[in-house]
């Protein structure tokens, strides 16, 4: 996330700082990222915003010991697949050390990276447990 | 502004913690000296991925949780350790909570009492009708240079306010005033790492002359005593300048207790005054009275009397006495690479 640059991460911000994906009413699915178009109903889908709640179960996760250049000073950390209440899977970074496969989590607002010492800081949400 | 209150409140401390024994076993001092002389047994120290900005977001969600943030028409985030030197926090607060665009907003910095002139300036906003509802933020990821005296105490905490109407408020604001000065017992040049302070001048010159007269000011316009308060929280720098406060103003240990939170999480700077009013809320009654006085180095304090209201009994616990409970030690190493002391070359 390093050089994401900041457009990039700001086009973003709704998503990385709330969880706001979408709903399609017509068939009850919600979409995390947001999708405008329902994959499943079409021209009949009808697609609106809807802010997640934040809250889900860890379904599968790995602890990266190895981190690619940028997140070298924050190794070991976490990093889950989470099956929110709503229902999409995000993957995104754990806060804590101990995590188990079923632990309910809640997403929690923390720094995602840097531009280096002097661009922007990139916040967004990670996950803590609730356990 | 007695026609406005805290309509909701949050608090927020990290889980890390460091204790002051060892602190001053690395710095070869004896730890009992230290602990007893602060009466500080440890302190909270921030996530190597937290800052001011994310424990100003946690604490404004709590403070606004069932409510609906786009009437949040200002926000105020007072700091000493705002993330960037030119960007304000308060516009990734507003985003993080939902507020923006509809709103103002502008970071304050008074050493340690920002949060406090940032209610009053929200409490102004809502009175005078230019604002529906105000969120005031004070939050700090403080610095103690290694070795030096404010490392002991140096930690990180956030508590944000939701002014709102007096009628929607779990604790009405019944009086505010101020006491300031141009008083040098602290300051960080621009550009620089860490503060400078003027050892025993931070005492009697600056925080307790402008915490008693700030107290006092205010009991004095209100026609108040101190027994008529359930409850008193001071700024905290350590756990000894609020109690001697505390007394010279005439409170006694069972009004201040429960707002004394620095002897189990250190001076959090802009939220320590703020974290205590938070603790207090979670224990208080309808009718009880709050008095709360924050103080800033460079000079000055702010007090407060606020009154709880019927609707403080349908607030729910705000998840501070988690975050005070539910904590993880560190040693000095592992405590200097969360402070960014220790540099990969």
């Amino acid at each position: 996330m390093t050089e994401m640059g900041a457009p990039r991460f700001w086009r973003n911000i709704q998503q990385r700082y709330r969880l706001t994906g979408t709903r399609c009413d017509t068939c009850d699915t919600t979409y995390f990222p947001p999708r405008q178009l329902c994959p499943e109903c079409r021209r009949e889908g009808d697609v609106e915003e809807q802010e997640l709640n934040g809250t889900g179960t860890v379904v599968t996760y790995t602890t990266v010991h190895e981190p690619s250049p940028e997140y070298e000073g924050d190794s070991p950390y976490s990093l889950a697949i989470v099956e929110l209440d709503e229902g999409p899977r995000v993957t995104a970074q754990i806060v804590d050390d101990e995590i188990q496969v079923g632990d309910e989590v809640e997403a929690c607002f923390r720094r995602m990276g840097e531009g280096g010492g002097d661009g922007v800081i990139y916040y967004g949400f990670k996950f803590r447990s609730l356990d | 502004m007695d026609d406005t209150g805290i309509a909701g409140y949050g608090g927020y401390v990290p889980s890390l913690r460091i204790e002051t024994r060892e602190i001053a076993r690395i710095w070869g001092e004896d730890p009992d000296e230290i602990e007893n002389g602060l009466g500080v047994r440890q302190k909270s120290v921030p996530d190597l991925d937290e800052d001011t900005a994310t424990m100003s977001v946690e604490a404004a969600r709590r403070a606004t949780d069932g409510e609906d943030s786009s009437r949040i028409e200002a926000i105020y985030v007072g700091s000493e350790s705002h993330p960037y030197a030119v960007k304000p926090t308060a516009t990734i607060v507003g985003a993080a909570i939902g507020a923006t665009p509809g709103m103002t907003a502008a970071d304050y910095e008074f050493a340690c009492k920002a949060g406090t002139a940032a209610i009053q300036t929200g409490a102004g906003l809502v009175s005078s009708g230019v604002a529906d509802r105000a969120l005031a933020v004070g939050a700090d990821v403080s610095q103690g240079a290694p070795g030096d005296a404010l490392e002991y105490s140096a930690a990180a905490g956030a508590a944000a306010f939701l002014l709102g109407d007096a009628d929607d408020a779990v604790a009405k604001l019944e009086g505010t005033t101020s006491y300031t000065s141009d008083t040098p017992d602290f300051w960080r040049r621009e550009g620089e790492r860490y503060p400078q302070h003027g050892e025993r001048f931070t005492g009697k010159p600056a925080y307790f002359k402008h915490t008693i007269n700030a107290g006092q000011n205010l009991l004095g316009e209100l026609d108040r005593a101190p027994e008529d308060y359930s409850y008193a929280v001071f700024h905290q720098p350590n756990g000894k300048f609020p109690v001697k406060a505390a007394h010279q103003l005439g409170f006694t240990e069972e009004q201040y207790e429960a707002g004394l939170l620095s002897p189990e999480i250190g001076n959090t700077y802009s939220a320590a005054s703020l974290l205590g009013l938070v603790a207090v809320l979670d224990e208080a009654e309808p009718d009880d009275r709050i008095f709360v006085t924050s103080f800033g180095s460079g000079a000055g304090s702010d007090a407060f009397s606020f009154r709880a209201t019927e609707k403080i009994e349908e607030t729910g616990d705000s998840k501070l006495r988690d975050d005070l409970t539910d904590v993880e030690h560190l040693d000095y190493a592992m405590y200097a690479r969360h402070k960014d002391k220790i540099q990969e070359e």
